[in-house]
């Protein structure tokens, strides 16, 4: 008994210590974005001016606008993408090249951000040489996070893909449905929570992305994440707190939402009488 | 159903081909080229004079990393970034690895109702800049910043410790950063561990120390194996958190090959030191990733 209240003791010391290193720059990150004055160190008194700062800061905006549409166009762009990748390896068997092919869609899981940066920039810019296209700008940086993103929705929309049930597919091609209609009425609807998740993941990596942006941007395009890396390294400014807390606002939202939907979902399939799949 | 199938596998296929193989080559093709006076980076490599071919490889570059002219072999500053850099990466997985485990540990053992939410608080940091939340680490470990005054107040030390700009504030941000991705895949491994084992090695003697050591940890191995990788990988490339968090030693090879791309304008050896990076670090770690997976399947059946 002694050494199982040892093991309780330390247990919650422990998980409240790694919690509290999580969670302690974010409350940094709240608290100073109502100080009062302009330094990091000290409380000085509450304030609003940094969140009306951020509304008159043209940069941060535009930024923000710039992200948010990079991040919703790359996201599909990639969700798409993995699903046609996910698809073809759980479902076609062995085909041809089938290892190459998922090596080359797992790679960027391992590789270093910078290397992905660098080799896609030469690649644009090989290519702009030649065909006059694409310009460097908000085209290559969607470009750019939609194969990232790829990688990692193909994890997800995998790991769905082998655990539905084969057997609904079947039925519906044995009933007369073109292979294209199972897919698209069958496959679809039934992985969709998949979908939703790999995009939503592939939003966020998109939205947080500063490395491959700082590679592939052009002039006069900077997103969000690259407004506030260089904001950051000029020194403090607490505009970015305030946007901080903003962002952290709507993502908790967010989760929470979703966190209540998917729970009340899960309580209604546990009460429904019948498991119909 | 042969075209659907076709169009199903063709649009990926051609996609990965055009911004993951035809990249990678380009990235060898430029870390051979000689740019010769115009500085063309994708200068030809065949030229043909009169009917004769001759071919242009330029292996300087890679003899530029390892070769400086005034100091001599091995004294580059590009060797000394790979060697920071596998040193930060190892010291962040050791630590990531250190906090991690007991953490993931716990976490599984906890009770099954309050799992997911510990779940949840583990992930929803991730959901916030991960930019910011470096960026707060500035302001925390600064000479006047909440820890040092915090640690000052209560008499721990006399006067701030330089925390910031340095080894230190480079492995808080490191691991503080990469640690979920640490936790996540030991937290599914050992959750799934089957506790009957357990059991039978208290009932068999074993004191939970031995048991820990003999029976949790060897089968946790896929888990330790996949967060190493995930966490040592990027970490190595990193980028943003040596340009927040770092001082002007503590280089890594990210920045540089950033210097060497954007202010150097030395796309050749930019391209050489990625390569470098690819086939000595990456592809091994992912090669070794792989077999550890296979050996794993096996043993399970």
């Amino acid at each position: 008994m002694q050494a199982h209240r040892w093991h309780l003791y330390v247990s919650r010391l422990w998980l409240g210590g790694v919690f509290l290193f999580f969670y302690l720059p974010l409350f940094f990150l709240v608290v100073f974005s109502f100080n009062s004055t302009r330094q990091d160190s000290q409380f000085t008194g509450f304030s609003l001016r940094w969140y009306q700062a951020l509304g008159q800061d043209t940069r941060l905006v535009e930024g923000f606008l710039l992200s948010f549409n990079v991040a919703l166009l790359s996201a599909t762009l990639a969700t798409v993408l993995a699903t046609l990748a996910a698809y073809a390896l759980i479902r076609f068997g062995a085909f041809k090249g089938r290892s190459l092919f998922n090596a080359m869609l797992n790679s960027p899981l391992v590789m270093p951000e910078v290397i992905i940066g660098l080799s896609l920039l030469l690649l644009f810019v090989g290519l702009e040489r030649w065909l006059g296209w694409p310009e460097r700008g908000a085209t290559t940086i969607v470009l750019g996070h939609a194969l990232l993103g790829m990688a990692y929705a193909s994890v997800v929309v995998q790991s769905r893909l082998k655990e539905m049930d084969r057997s609904i597919e079947e039925a519906a091609l044995d009933l007369g449905c073109k292979p294209y209609q199972v897919f698209f009425l069958v496959t679809l609807p039934n992985i969709s929570q998949a979908l939703i998740a790999a995009w939503l993941l592939t939003f966020t990596l998109s939205f947080d992305d500063v490395v491959i942006s700082e590679f592939l941007s052009g002039p006069g395009v900077t997103t969000l994440p690259q407004v506030i890396f260089s904001y950051a390294r000029r020194g403090v400014n607490p505009s970015i707190y305030a946007a901080a807390t903003l962002l952290m606002t709507v993502v908790s939202v967010a989760v929470l939402i979703y966190g209540i939907h998917t729970s009340r979902q899960m309580q209604r399939e546990k009460s429904r009488p019948l498991n119909d799949a | 159903m042969r075209r659907g199938r076709w169009l199903v596998l063709g649009v990926p296929w051609f996609w990965l081909l055009l911004f993951f193989a035809v990249p990678f080559f380009i990235l060898l093709r430029i870390s051979v080229t000689d740019m010769g006076e115009q500085l063309n980076p994708f200068a030809p490599l065949i030229e043909t004079h009169a009917g004769h071919f001759s071919l242009h490889l330029k292996l300087s570059h890679y003899v530029s990393l390892l070769l400086d002219p005034e100091s001599g072999w091995g004294q580059t500053i590009y060797i000394e970034a790979y060697g920071l850099s596998l040193r930060y990466a190892f010291l962040t997985t050791c630590l990531c690895l250190f906090i991690g485990y007991p953490f993931a540990y716990f976490m599984a053992r906890s009770h099954e109702s309050i799992r997911p939410l510990l779940l949840l608080m583990v992930m929803l940091p991730f959901w916030t800049s991960f930019l910011l939340r470096v960026y707060a680490w500035k302001g925390l470990l600064a000479d006047a910043g909440l820890i040092n005054n915090l640690m000052v107040s209560v008499g721990l030390i006399d006067e701030p410790l330089q925390l910031l700009y340095n080894d230190i504030s480079m492995l808080v941000g490191m691991t503080y950063v990469y640690l979920p991705f640490m936790v996540l895949p030991l937290y599914a491994n050992l959750v799934k561990l089957d506790l009957r084992l357990l059991e039978a090695a208290q009932d068999l003697g074993a004191t939970p120390w031995k048991t820990f050591w003999l029976i949790t940890v060897p089968m946790s191995r896929a888990g330790i194996v996949a967060g190493a990788i995930l966490v040592f990988i990027p970490c190595l490339g990193e980028f943003v958190i040596p340009s927040l968090l770092g001082g002007a030693e503590n280089i890594m090879i990210g920045r540089v090959v950033w210097d060497e791309m954007f202010s150097s304008n030395n796309w050749p050896r930019a391209s050489a030191l990625s390569i470098v990076l690819i086939l000595g670090v990456v592809l091994p770690l992912a090669w070794f990733n792989q077999r550890m997976a296979r050996k794993v399947e096996e043993e399970n059946g």
